[in-house]
Formats: structure tokens, C-alpha cells, sequence
């Protein structure tokens, strides 16, 4: 198979060869110095350090390097080099995860002084801006999935999951049921911390499997939910970019047994001003603020799961929230069965303002027209992956996805014995990443692409010329991929270390000590 | 299609009719609407969503959010000298110049290929930070040090697996509040006294409630109410012979000087590390951190990314990857330790940048001047009538306690005619105790000159009536 219509580029990634930062100390060198001390100051107090306790006295100084500051400053850039962020690559391979544009206008505006240089203890009558956006930002949230209150509070996705469980927890103690509901039900194809997360909180974990049209079976719920029910954690679109349909089913059932129910909402690229949570029947729901709303992913944060209930849950929210009286914006602690604090202080102030900012560039309309865009770039990349040799998608045949799809390299990996993996280091050489998907893989030789309403029709089509070229590869040439990638960074990893408690080296003082002490 | 929309957002490239339409055609739909097949007419949302009108253009969503941001007053408009879990300390220009890198700041989850450069960032992290606080394993840093100290009370939880753990009573009120959301139902969580006096850690009160079933302790050093523990080795010590672990919170920025706590036997150390590179951004920007011995036992329970150095096919060439990955719920859901996620990985970047930047000399002498200017704003203080400050008798690291009970002014009076001339006065702390009625909580860093100190030293005296 020769495919000449592939149009992939000629790329190659930085590389620096860079040391660790460690291999670049030279005592004596600085990178940053610090006022001098007035001297009013020393004759008052002498040095500061004497009137210690002794054993509190540090005696050996930490090792940290010493550098220069250009050559600090070169090190990081050229580490900044050897990543691969979305301003850079056709961000779609990380399905699940809504890797879309991210404005730099809203970049510019977070790091505006009147927001990066604010105490979160200042007189509130100082901070009226800052609690004004938190407040609209709720407003905002309330309208796209119209529950009643929000906290802006949690860190993550996962730290609302966590939220979620702790509220539900909350919920079953004040009504005397807490001990007797101990069961969260959650499904295979929600995130992985919908079941971790309940499990934190001393809940027994129960997982709904998917029938064959992928969706999790109203029949399998019915025989679990119980009076030992706490409550149902679940996404809709699933992991699978599927529509569960019966969705309101779920949350009637779970009712019916006295459970609540927590909608995550990390999928909700595709289905902004579509459907809510308050129309499916959820009692409590979540947003990612760096996901959906246009913050950044930032390496992996900061992040902001917006947590949002109905108003019969309003009181156990983490405090404080946000509240207006007409004229001025205040934080509110009074909530009498709050679940107390989920982080310090009030929230990821600077995901916040790029989430209100970006929400403000779309306005309601907007919203839907990047939900519309983000379904027609998903079916549109799913209608040509269908046809692409090796791929296929299993479950619910002949039906469309909303905003991503799971897809398998199964018929691929049966003809030739090419694996996600290697596949997914193979696209690495021409700038593009592939990730597989979370755990377990229920679907064989997974990956999940998420193209979001960010990516030209153009960008799509390099993306699918690239799954092209190197399909084509492991058909012909799959040798070639067993040893990839070649245009990377670094090459093919050991990770053989990396399990070995012997072996591995977490920082490099340990990798000094097990690797380096034998030469 | 809608013929009459003509309007396409920048964000938006594939909203141009033309390209939508010969995508629809490519699916074989005519709509848009057609994709959306399964999702049934009941559960459609069928109002608008009340969201203000569209600022589409750059200009206009500058000035808008300029408008509302001009309402704040910021602390390098005023003289701030609030603490309690989020600081003041000076950026150098270069943390904000690598935590903006296109390349970092819109990476996210790459293999240890074409995101090498966020897996060594976040290896150095782990290793700088490793060298501050003199310990072999650092985590790649959770959301911030309620979470870290949550979680090292529930990795002390399954290493001893027992069931209580107790916490000293000087902790940060957020951070008791959220350790014991987090370890509701599983662990009971019981505070421990401070001495009147010193403040310190009740060595008595903890004996009495050292049991069988302790998994751990729990103190911050420097406390809540900046007041340096000089007892940790006896706390480690009690609560070692009762077979439990020592988990100790700390400011890195105090370590430059101070003995990090696995010198005085803390089996976890955690914190945050905002006071190393970040801005305040309202207490938006904060990052924890975990910290222990490399013993399979203590690793085994992390439940965050570990990072760890290894070779590649290439001779000299460093490659990286997670250390041990199936212990997390990433591997194995509910089965993992906890939970992990999309935390906080910018700000450790950002956090080794600084620490490089700093280095051993840097990071001394920086404590030294936290330190001297403290003590010197101390001094000050207490000339003013009234004022006992410090109000405990102990050695202090940049924040220390104010007891205005015997002027004629509350703190919410002082506090506001000091926000007249333009100060932030230390926190109320009046709301969290009895104990510390009329009490303020002050914070003193490099970023304060003399000038400043005696600033609030006379709008004090003024306010005051000296």
C-alpha cells in the first residue's frame, strides 16, 4: 500500500543534548542576587541567625547548583524546546483531555498586577474586581448547566470528583444515611477518578460495564442500585465520545433508591448550550475550567474543576462562595453543613480569569457555534479514520460521536503486530502526538482523538495524513517503527529502571547514588 | 447551514460556511444537527443561555477585563504585610519568562519523546527540591499544601495501617479543614495543644494522646503563627517509639537557613511551594509538595507522578519516564493510591527555576534577610503601647503574632485605618480563637525596606493615639 497523497512534514525536533541542570554548577557563580540589608537594620539586630535554637540551625547547606543567570535562563529555554505544546502541533491526539487554542490575549490579562499581585486575605472592599469575575464567571456556569450554585474552589477535575464525593457524603450524613449508603456507582468509561476519588472518601466502588452499543446498561444499574446507594458518578458523552441516551433514566433510578447524582462534565466540549446537567437530573456537576473554557493545560496545571449543585445541595458547598447584595461582592462563609475546604484560599485565580475571559470573547452563541465546530471536526475526522486500513471504532455502528471518538488499532495490530505504542512513537517524527488512552483498555489497542473546534479543516487534514503515512509504514515497513522515533528528542526509552526499586532515581541525587557511585 | 451566519470567531477557523460545508458533505450529513442524533428531544436545552453579548474583538475584551481588574488595589500599589499560606516574595523576571513559553504553557500530557523537556523540568524540580529539603523522593506537585498534607496523612494511614492521626493545633485553619474533609470517614483526626507561652507543640497533651492507633503527627514549621518548632526531634522521637510517622509542613523558602525537617526525623515532609517563583494571583497559584526516603514502602503509597531518570538506546543520552506507575489510579482506578490528575505541574517548573536561580547562597541569604527584617519589624512594633508582639516567646520566621488586646483598638479598627494610608494590616485572628483575640497575624519578607517597616510603625503610633 503507497499512499502519495500523504502530505506530512519534513519535521525534526530540537534537540540540545542539555545537561542536568546539576552538571552546570561552577561554585561561585550566581543567578539572581537580593537587596543589600540597610545597615540600620543589622546594627539593630546583628544577623539574624544566633538568636536560633541551635538545633534548628542548618549546618549543611543545601546542594543546589550554582549558575549563572543567562545560562539559567538558556537551560530552561532549551528544556521549554524539547516539549511539544498545542501552540506548536495539531493538538488532537490527547482525546479526552479538549486541548484547544488558548488565547494569549487572556495570558496577557492574568498577568496584569491588579490580578498576580493580590493577597487573597485583603480587606474585600480591595479585591471588588477580582470577586466581581469570580461571581459573573458562576454566573456564566449556572447558565450553561443550570444548576443553582457554584464553587470555583476545587483544583481539577479531580479534585471536584473528590468535592463531589465529600458532598454526597455530606448530603447522606445530615439525613442520619451515611454509614448505610456506601456505594458509588460510576461507569468503565468515565475518567479513572470517578471511581478513585469515591474510593478516597470510604466508599465501595461499584463499575458499569458497557453493553455493545458501548453505553453503560440501564438493565446492569437497576441490579445494583440498592438503599446502600450513595450516589452515581458518570460522564455523558462517555470516554467513547458517546451519547447515552438514556441518561435520565440513570439519574431517575439512582434517585429512586435515594442515591444523588454527579455529572462529570469533563466532556462537555461538544454539548455547550446543547443539553445541561439540570435537564438530565443531576443533582451536582463539574467543569474544567483549563479544558473546556480555553485555559491552558500548563504541563499538567493549575486547573480548575468548577463545582456546581442544585440549591438543595447549595449549603454543603466548600466555603467560601462568592455572593453580591446588589451592591457590593463579598465571600461568603455561611453555609451550615459545608464540607469545609477543598484548597486554600478560593480557587485558581489566574485559571478563573482566563476561563471569564474566554467565555466573554464567545458570548452564548459563541459557545454553541465552538460546541457545533467541535462535533463537526470530530465526525468529520471520524468518517475518514473509518476508512484508514488497521483502524476501526468499535461499538455503535453506524452512529455519529459527539466531540471525540475511541478508536483501535486492533485489525492493525492482528495484521502486522504493530501496537498503539509504536504507532504512537512513529507519529512523534512528524510532530504529531497520539496518546493511547486511560486504563484498563477495555477497547484493545486503543487511542482517542479529541479535535475540539481549534484545528483548521487544513490541520485535520495533516493529522489524518500522518495516521496515513504511518499506517502505510507498518504495513510495509514495520521494522522502521519498532525502533522509532527517530526525529524526536531522545530516542528509544529504557524503562526497565523505572519499576526497580533499586533502580530508579527520582531525583538526582539518588540517580548519583545507584547509577553513578559504581563508575 | 445557516446561510445568513456570516460571522466567523477567531478561535474558530472551521466556522467559514464554505469549509463547513464541504466537511458535512465528507460525513455525508446536512446538518450539523444530524450529528447530534442521539441525543433525545427531551433532554435538549431549548432557552438561550443569559451570557453578556460577545466581546469578539481583542481590543474590546482588553478594556473590559482592564475595567474590572482596575477595581482591585494590588499589593505593589499598597504596603501589604498579610501572611497565613500565601506571600509576598520577589519573581526574578526569568520565572515568568519560562512559565510563559508557548512550549510549556500549552503542553499537557506528551510521551517522554517530543515532552522530554516537561519530564527533565519536572525531574530537576523534584531534584532541587529534594536538595532544599534533604530527601531522596520529591512528587511531581499536587494542587497545593492541603492537598499534600491530606495525602501524607493518608500515605501514613496505609504504611502504619492505623486508623487516627493527630495534628497540632497551630496548623493553618485550611489546612485542619481540609485534612479533615479529606480523611472523613477513613482516619479520626484529633488536634494536639501548643503551649501557652512558646506556642510550641504541648509535648505533655501529645503524650497523653499518643496511642496504638496513631498512624502519625502532624505539625508545620514554621507554624501558622511563623513560630519555629524547636522541639521536632522529641515530637519524632515520641512518635516514633509509638511506632507512628512524623509528618511535618514547611515553607521552602525557610530552608536556606533552617533545618529542613527530615533532620529532626519527619518520615514525610510537605508544603507549598508559591513563596518559590510565583506571584500571589489572589492564592491562585499555589503547588504542594510531598517529600520522603527513598524506601519502597514510603513510594509504593504516592499517589502523584514520580518522574525518574533512566538511559536510551542512545549511549549519554538521558531519558525519563514515570517511576512505578501502577501504583496509581491512572493504572489501576480504585485500586490506586488515591487519586492523581491535572495538578500543578507550571508552578513546579517554575519553582526549579528558582531554586536554580537562587542557589545554596542565594537561598541563605535570602533566609538571613527574611530573618533580620522580621526581627527588626519585631523591635519596632513593640516600642508601640499596648502592642505585645511577639505574643508568643519563641524564635520566629517571617510571620509572627500582633496582640493588640491591650490598646484601646480592635484589629478590624486598626486594619482599616491603616487601609486609609494605604497598608494592609496583618489578618484577623481573632475569628479562629479565643485565645488570640485582637491578635493580627503579620508577614515580613525581602520584598519590605526599612522605610516600609517604619511606615506602618507611624501610621500605627497614629492610629493608636501615641
Amino acid at each position: 500500500m503507497k499512499n502519495n497523497k500523504a502530505k506530512v512534514r519534513n519535521f525534526h525536533q530540537a534537540k540540545w543534548d542539555e545537561e542536568i541542570i546539576f552538571e552546570l554548577d561552577t561554585p561561585g557563580q550566581c543567578g539572581m542576587l537580593i537587596p543589600q540589608i540597610e545597615p540600620e537594620i543589622e546594627q539593630l539586630v546583628g544577623d539574624g541567625f544566633s538568636p536560633l535554637p541551635q538545633n534548628m540551625k542548618r549546618v549543611q547547606p543545601p546542594g543546589l547548583p550554582e549558575v549563572s543567570q543567562m545560562r539559567v535562563l538558556k537551560h530552561f529555554l532549551r528544556l521549554s524546546q524539547h516539549c511539544l505544546g498545542a501552540d506548536f502541533n495539531i493538538d488532537i491526539g490527547q482525546g479526552t483531555c479538549t486541548i484547544k487554542y488558548n488565547p494569549k490575549i487572556n495570558e496577557v490579562l492574568a498577568g496584569n498586577e491588579n490580578a498576580s499581585q493580590l493577597h487573597p486575605l485583603q480587606d474585600q472592599s480591595t479585591v471588588q474586581g477580582a470577586l466581581e469575575i469570580m461571581y459573573k464567571l458562576e454566573s456564566f456556569l449556572k447558565e450553561i448547566s443550570g444548576l443553582d450554585r457554584f464553587s470555583l474552589q476545587p483544583s481539577s477535575g479531580s479534585a471536584a470528583i473528590f468535592a463531589m464525593a465529600s458532598i454526597i457524603q455530606a448530603y447522606h450524613k445530615s439525613r442520619g444515611q451515611a454509614e448505610q449508603r456506601d456505594e458509588i456507582i460510576t461507569t468503565i468509561f468515565s475518567h479513572p477518578s470517578n471511581a478513585a476519588a469515591a474510593a478516597v472518601k470510604g466508599y465501595k466502588v461499584i463499575t458499569i460495564y458497557q453493553n455493545e452499543d458501548g453505553l453503560p446498561d440501564v438493565e446492569a444499574l437497576k441490579k445494583v442500585v440498592s438503599k446502600r446507594t450513595a450516589g452515581l458518578l458518570i460522564t455523558n458523552p462517555e470516554d467513547t465520545g458517546i451519547f447515552n441516551p438514556r441518561i435520565a433514566e440513570f439519574t431517575r433510578i439512582v434517585h429512586q433508591a435515594g442515591g444523588l447524582c454527579g455529572y462529570d462534565q469533563a466532556n462537555a466540549n461538544g454539548i455547550l448550550g446543547i443539553i445541561r446537567a439540570k435537564e438530565s437530573g443531576f443533582d451536582l456537576c463539574f467543569f474544567n475550567l483549563h479544558k473546556t473554557f480555553g485555559a491552558p493545560h500548563g504541563c499538567g496545571g493549575p486547573a480548575s474543576g468548577s463545582l456546581g449543585v442544585t440549591k438543595e445541595l447549595r449549603e454543603f458547598l466548600p466555603v467560601p462562595v462568592v455572593g453580591f447584595d446588589g451592591e457590593k461582592y463579598f465571600l461568603d462563609y455561611n453555609l451550615p453543613n459545608t464540607i469545609g475546604k477543598i484548597r486554600s484560599f478560593y480557587g485558581a485565580f489566574p485559571v478563573i480569569l482566563k476561563a471569564y475571559a474566554w467565555i466573554m470573547s464567545l458570548g452564548a452563541d459563541g459557545l454553541k457555534e465552538a460546541a457545533h465546530v467541535a462535533v463537526l471536526n470530530n465526525n468529520y475526522l471520524f468518517e475518514k479514520i473509518k476508512k484508514i486500513k488497521g483502524a476501526a471504532a468499535p461499538f455503535a455502528k453506524g452512529r455519529h460521536r459527539i466531540e471525540q471518538v475511541r478508536y483501535s488499532w486492533a485489525p492493525l495490530f492482528e495484521d502486522t503486530g504493530i501496537t498503539t505504542e509504536e504507532i504512537t512513537l512513529r507519529l512523534i517524527d512528524f510532530g504529531f502526538h497520539l496518546w493511547s488512552s486511560h486504563h484498563p483498555f477495555i477497547v484493545p489497542q486503543p487511542f482517542t482523538i479529541e479535535p475540539t473546534e481549534s484545528y483548521s479543516k487544513d490541520e485535520l487534514d495533516e493529522y489524518l495524513a500522518g495516521l496515513e503515512q504511518v499506517v502505510c509504514e507498518a504495513y510495509e515497513d514495520p521494522e522502521k517503527l519498532k525502533n522509532a522515533p527517530y526525529n524526536s528528542v531522545v530516542h528509544k526509552i529504557d524503562h526497565s529502571t523505572l519499576d526497580d526499586p533499586k533502580k530508579w532515581a527520582i531525583t538526582w541525587r539518588s540517580y548519583l547514588k545507584k547509577h553513578k557511585s559504581a563508575d | 447551514m445557516d446561510k445568513k451566519r456570516a460571522f466567523v470567531h477567531p478561535y474558530i477557523p472551521n466556522s467559514v460556511p464554505q469549509v463547513k460545508a464541504r466537511m458535512l458533505k465528507d460525513i455525508g450529513v446536512e446538518s450539523i444537527e444530524e450529528l447530534y442524533g442521539d441525543i433525545p428531544e427531551s433532554l435538549r436545552f431549548k432557552g438561550k443561555m443569559n451570557i453578556p453579548q460577545a466581546l469578539v474583538s481583542e481590543y474590546d475584551l482588553k478594556r473590559h477585563v482592564e475595567q474590572i481588574l482596575a477595581k482591585n488595589r494590588s499589593c505593589s500599589k499598597n504596603l501589604s504585610f498579610l501572611g497565613g499560606g500565601c506571600w509576598r516574595h520577589y519573581v526574578p523576571a526569568i520565572c515568568d519568562e519560562i512559565n510563559h513559553r508557548s512550549e510549556f504553557l500549552t503542553a499537557y500530557a506528551g510521551e517522554p519523546y517530543e515532552d522530554h523537556g516537561r519530564f527533565q523540568a519536572l525531574f530537576e524540580y523534584q531534584s532541587l527540591m529534594a536538595e532544599l529539603l534533604d530527601v531522596e523522593v520529591v512528587n511531581v506537585p499536587t494542587y497545593d499544601w492541603c492537598q499534600a498534607a491530606s495525602t501524607a496523612m493518608r500515605m501514613a494511614e496505609r504504611i502504619t495501617a492505623r486508623s487516627e492521626i493527630l495534628v497540632a493545633d497551630t496548623v493553618n485553619p485550611d489546612r485542619l479543614s481540609a485534612i479533615s474533609n479529606y480523611c472523613t470517614p477513613v482516619l479520626t483526626v484529633t488536634t494536639v495543644k501548643h503551649h501557652q507561652q512558646t506556642g510550641m507543640i504541648d509535648l505533655a497533651d501529645l503524650k497523653a494522646k499518643l496511642s496504638a492507633n496513631v498512624a502519625g503527627v502532624y505539625f508545620e514549621n514554621p507554624s501558622y503563627l511563623g513560630i519555629i518548632e524547636s522541639q521536632g526531634q522529641a515530637v519524632s522521637d515520641m512518635v516514633h517509639s509509638n511506632g507512628g510517622l512524623t509528618v511535618v509542613g514547611v515553607d521552602p523558602i525557610s530552608l536556606g537557613l533552617l533545618t529542613p525537617p527530615s533532620g529532626y526525623g519527619a518520615d514525610i515532609t510537605c508544603g507549598d511551594i508559591q513563596s518559590l517563583g510565583l506571584h500571589m494571583y489572589y492564592g491562585g497559584a499555589l503547588g504542594g509538595f510531598i517529600a520522603t526516603r527513598d524506601e519502597e514502602r514510603f513510594v509504593m503509597e504516592y499517589p502523584s507522578r514520580l518522574f525518574g531518570i533512566t538511559k536510551t538506546a542512545v549511549e549519554g543520552e538521558y531519558g525519563f519516564g514515570d517511576v512505578a506507575y501502577d501504583r496509581t489510579s491512572f493504572g489501576v482506578r480504585e485500586k490506586g493510591k488515591e487519586f492523581v490528575g491535572t495538578a500543578a505541574a507550571l508552578w513546579g517548573i517554575t519553582a526549579g527555576v528558582y531554586l536554580s536561580l537562587m542557589g545554596p547562597k542565594g537561598m541563605a541569604e535570602l533566609g538571613r534577610q527574611i530573618l533580620q527584617k522580621s526581627q527588626y519589624a519585631i523591635a519596632m512594633l513593640s516600642k508601640l503601647k499596648g502592642v505585645k508582639v511577639p505574643r508568643f516567646e519563641a524564635s520566629h520566621f517571617k510571620e509572627f503574632v500582633v496582640d493588640f488586646s491591650r490598646t484601646p483598638m480592635t484589629v478590624e479598627q486598626i486594619n482599616k485605618a491603616l487601609l486609609e494610608e494605604h497598608i494592609f494590616g496583618g489578618h484577623d485572628l481573632g475569628v479562629l480563637s479565643r485565645e488570640l483575640a485582637n491578635c493580627a497575624l503579620y508577614c515580613v519578607t525581602e520584598m519590605h525596606t526599612k522605610a516600609d517597616i517604619d511606615k506602618l510603625v507611624t501610621v500605627l503610633s497614629k492610629c493608636l493615639g501615641e
